[in-house]
């Protein structure tokens, strides 16, 4: 058993890569260390105190104070030059010109300034005695599932499946031709089956190790959990992990050298690392382009560990996700078993 | 049953033909040594007789098989050979013993690691990484993984390239320890000196085909005479004696005059060189280098081709 080829095939390629301590940051610590810095960097905190200014001129003092008093608000008294400044980089959201009428001036394409405004002109308002009509109370909600962070651990984790999957399998086929490893291999009697298998095989033990690790930090660091049931995790996983394994092992079939080889996994991973949800929702792209985004193997795959974690979807619903995951990974097995360079 | 039989072997590349028409049978139970320059088509050879370049045309029959039959029969053959390739690097961060193992599990015949570490003596290494060997060691492992299979046929693609010589005589050793156990091999080489230590017979190679055969001592005897004279002279202009003049020195069978230097293959030196002195002393010329050796197979090559067989 020790001793079947595709047992020492495997154990090869994965001792090739737990021997080499960069590929281990970038596949184990480089997501951790990118969730931590984004979870801490987007925390909920809402959008805090807001700066203004008040222009330097008569009757700045009282409005100034006014607008200090509101929780929401930090106002300060800016000369002309000063204020224009800090309104142009963005240090302060709102400037208010005293006077009849009140002028705000502000930047409306920004969220911030255009809260600032309405919280602004509301402090204004009441202080010349305007009633409120109806009566009101808030209620807050903070709960799991709607941070920033439950949405990022998602998608840390597809972008994670992809990046180890075409470099983990394009990166050792190709070193494995410049080497004329592959050819030596081809001296032997050894299955080509064998050959390809192992790397399909060492990417799943080690993808249980990856999601372990991520799933893991999630939860102890920002409580992230897993809404839907872990076994769907692990299939939906398993399939990304194959589906990428195929496309590297596409991406990697003709190659000769390692620089065309990484040219190719960039010109593959950069539009999905942009397009497809990684770190913000790809519903921000123009209609246009919507079917094509929603047609890349990591939309798909981002779109169904989302539903699984966040929102507890069963495996059953997330049909046309998964078939977008399997389709691109048979088809580029398939190709890549046609047109695969053995020398 | 001859070990490797081919004729009229053809490979052609984009804009040069690599073999041109090549006939070789190697024997079972020989060490056949195909020489020549680099570029001679010696690797296009032993490539396409190991099975992993097709030939434009010919046949080529190993161990009585033809390549490309089935999957299973190219695979039944292969469980035969062992192949030790020119530029293959085998994986850095594996050990010793991990690659051992790595290539015995493709076989089904195979010997144990400990019995294959011990044929080429890297039994102390077993634990180490393949990238910290030395050249000699990385190059008694590629052999290690080619005896693995206990193979009948051995092919080896300059096996000794690169190495010191230390590193290749202990190489060496283990060619000579296979052959002698009644393995056949195929080696390729640029070093006459390998050839003749190792080979049977010898098969000199130039652009593609095969331009002499035979045993070295019958290549060397092809000379017609056993001992080569050199010498250069510190004032050639004017003063060098005419190759005519040479060639009537008594003992001398023939001249191979060079920009540098002067050969002269004689059958004996005791005769030819004082006579060589007499003449170049009636010339006024001076003698810069004077050496004789036994002849070589480079003598050979040289004598066929006019050109020197490492800058050929």
């Amino acid at each position: 058993m020790r001793d079947h080829p595709l047992v020492q095939l495997t154990l090869a390629r994965m001792r090739e890569f737990y021997r080499e301590p960069e590929a281990i940051f970038w596949v184990f610590g480089f997501p951790l260390v990118l969730a931590f810095a984004l979870g801490i960097a987007f925390r909920n905190r809402g959008p805090g105190e807001l700066k203004v200014a008040v222009l330097r001129t008569p009757g700045d003092s009282a409005i100034a104070v006014a607008l200090d008093r509101s929780p929401a608000l930090v106002a300060a008294v800016l000369d002309s030059a000063e204020a224009r400044a800090q309104l142009r980089t963005g240090r302060i959201a709102l400037l208010v010109v005293p006077g009849e009428p009140i002028v705000y001036r502000y930047d409306s394409t920004r969220t911030e300034s255009r809260l600032a405004r309405l919280e602004a002109d509301e402090v204004l308002q009441r202080a010349r005695g305007r009633p409120d009509v109806a009566s009101v109370r808030d209620e807050r909600v903070v709960e799991p599932g709607s941070r920033y962070i439950d949405f990022l651990i998602p998608g840390l984790l597809g972008m994670n499946l992809m990046g180890s999957g075409l470099w983990g399998v394009g990166f050792s086929v190709v070193q494995a031709r410049t080497k004329k490893l592959l050819k030596r291999f081809m001296a032997t009697p050894m299955r080509r089956s064998h050959y390809l298998t192992s790397f399909v095989l060492s990417r799943l033990l080690f993808l249980f190790l990856e999601i372990a690790a991520l799933v893991g930090f999630g939860w102890l660091m920002f409580r992230v959990g897993v809404r839907g049931s872990l076994g769907s995790l692990a299939l939906v996983t398993v399939l990304g992990a194959l589906s990428f394994a195929g496309l590297g092992m596409l991406v990697a079939s003709r190659a000769r050298t390692i620089e065309a080889v990484s040219g190719l996994m960039n010109l593959v991973m950069l539009p999905m690392w942009i397009l497809s949800g990684t770190f913000f929702s790809y519903a921000r792209f123009p209609d246009a382009v919507q079917p094509f985004v929603k047609a890349l193997p990591l939309t798909a795959l981002n779109d169904a560990l989302r539903a699984v974690m966040i929102d507890g979807t069963g495996l059953l619903r997330l049909g046309a996700p998964l078939a977008i995951v399997a389709g691109w990974g048979a088809v580029s097995f398939v190709v890549a078993l046609k047109i695969f360079r053995w020398r | 049953m001859a070990a490797i039989r081919c004729t009229n072997l053809v490979k052609r590349y984009a804009d040069v033909v690599a073999v041109a028409g090549l006939d070789l049978t190697v024997d079972a139970g020989e060490c056949f040594g195909l020489l020549g320059p680099n570029g001679a088509g010696k690797t296009t050879t032993i490539e396409i007789l190991e099975g992993l370049t097709p030939p434009d045309a010919g046949d080529v029959a190993v161990l009585g098989v033809r390549w490309g039959g089935s999957g299973a029969a190219d695979r039944a053959l292969r469980e035969r050979l062992g192949v030790q390739l020119q530029e293959t690097q085998l994986a850095d961060k594996l050990t010793v013993e991990e690659t051992v193992r790595l290539f015995r599990s493709f076989y089904r015949n195979s010997h144990t690691v400990d019995q294959v570490l011990a044929l080429v003596e890297l039994e102390e290494k077993r634990g180490a990484w393949v990238g910290k060997l030395s050249g000699g060691q990385k190059q008694r492992l590629a052999v290690a993984c080619a005896l693995v299979s206990r193979p009948e046929l051995l092919f080896l693609d300059e096996p000794t390239t690169g190495l010191d010589p230390q590193s290749r005589r202990q190489l060496w050793e283990v060619v000579l320890r296979f052959r002698g156990a009644g393995g056949t091999v195929l080696l390729t080489t640029h070093y006459m000196e390998e050839a003749e230590r190792l080979c049977d017979r010898v098969a000199i190679m130039d652009h593609g085909k095969v331009i002499a055969l035979g045993t070295p001592t019958e290549l060397i005897a092809s000379l017609g005479a056993e001992h080569v004279v050199e010498f250069a002279l510190a004032n050639g202009a004017g003063h060098a004696p005419l190759p005519e003049e040479l060639a009537a020195l008594p003992g001398v069978q023939a001249v191979r005059p060079a920009p540098d230097r002067t050969a002269l293959t004689v059958t004996a030196v005791h005769r030819a060189v004082p006579a060589l002195l007499a003449l170049l002393e009636r010339r006024g010329a001076e003698l810069s280098m004077l050496a004789t050796h036994h002849a070589t197979l480079e003598d050979v090559f040289v004598s066929l081709t006019g050109r020197q067989l490492r800058d050929a």
